[in-house]
């Protein structure tokens, strides 16, 4: 029961913070929002026993992505409303619609499977404790590999940040 | 009331990743463009890491910190385009982006 109502508290501020970020009209705004939105969904994966993930959210987005943009808000001074000027050829609405048939679509695939009987779906268990232990093991074994080519993907686009934005380009 | 089940999981990631979605399609600011994509990948990761709660197995955790990388990389490389293309045209409206488009 308590679980049950944790989990509905955390998805309602999830996807209503995901609401306001996409129509917030002020991008400071739409930041702060943002912000929220990475903090509740770090609350939801201490909720679903993964706190390594949960301070990687914290630290990575709420700490890191989001200052960037932030910065990059205040680098660009809006001389004139960015919703100002309009492609004809835009179909906002018709792309809205397509969107929530798709969702639509979603939510039945993943309710027919809850719905059909003997689907063979347990409920969600706690994790064990210590699987920070677990994924740091995994990460430096099985996956040392893509762990090496993440950082190279990093230093990567470390260097083409600075390129992008070296006044003479 | 019924127990939470990967079911809910997905359907929560679901509804967030179609937030993202129609933000990009709606939206003509870029910024709000690369947030939403961040939205998108944040529900990428409650999948996986509902999954990885799923199976009792932590290989889903990991591969939220291999997303994580691609959405920094992603945010660094996007913002730094932001930056040139503002140098270039004063504007961050994606509708006076037409250079290659025809």
């Amino acid at each position: 029961m308590g679980q049950a109502l944790a989990f509905y508290t955390l998805a309602a501020f999830i996807l209503g913070f995901g609401v306001l970020v996409i129509t917030a009209r002020n991008t400071v705004h739409s930041i702060m929002f943002l912000v929220a939105d990475f903090l509740f969904i770090a609350a939801l994966y201490a909720f679903q026993g993964a706190p390594f993930v949960a301070v990687i959210q914290v630290v990575v987005y709420a700490g890191g992505i989001v200052v960037l943009y932030l910065f990059v808000v205040m680098l660009v001074d809006l001389k004139r409303p960015p919703e100002a000027h309009q492609d004809r050829r835009r179909r906002g609405r018709l792309g809205m619609v397509v969107s929530l048939v798709v969702l639509a679509e979603l939510v039945a695939i993943a309710a027919y499977k809850y719905v059909s009987p003997g689907a063979g779906l347990p409920a969600a268990r706690p994790l064990e404790p210590d699987n920070v232990a677990q994924v740091g093991m995994l990460l430096y074994t099985d996956y040392l590999v893509p762990f090496e080519l993440a950082s190279m993907l990093l230093l990567v686009a470390m260097v083409g940040a600075i390129v992008l934005a070296r006044r003479e380009l | 009331m019924i127990p939470i089940t990967p079911v809910h999981y997905m359907v929560l990631s679901a509804a967030l990743f179609i937030t993202g979605v129609i933000g990009v399609m709606v939206r003509r600011n870029i910024i709000v463009i690369l947030m939403s994509i961040e939205l998108m990948l944040n529900a990428v990761n409650i999948n996986l890491v509902a999954f990885s709660n799923l199976w009792q197995n932590a290989i889903g955790q990991v591969f939220v910190i291999f997303v994580v990388c691609v959405a920094a990389a992603e945010a660094a490389v996007g913002l730094g385009i932001i930056l040139a293309f503002y140098r270039n045209k004063e504007t961050v409206n994606i509708d006076e982006m037409t250079l290659m488009r025809w």
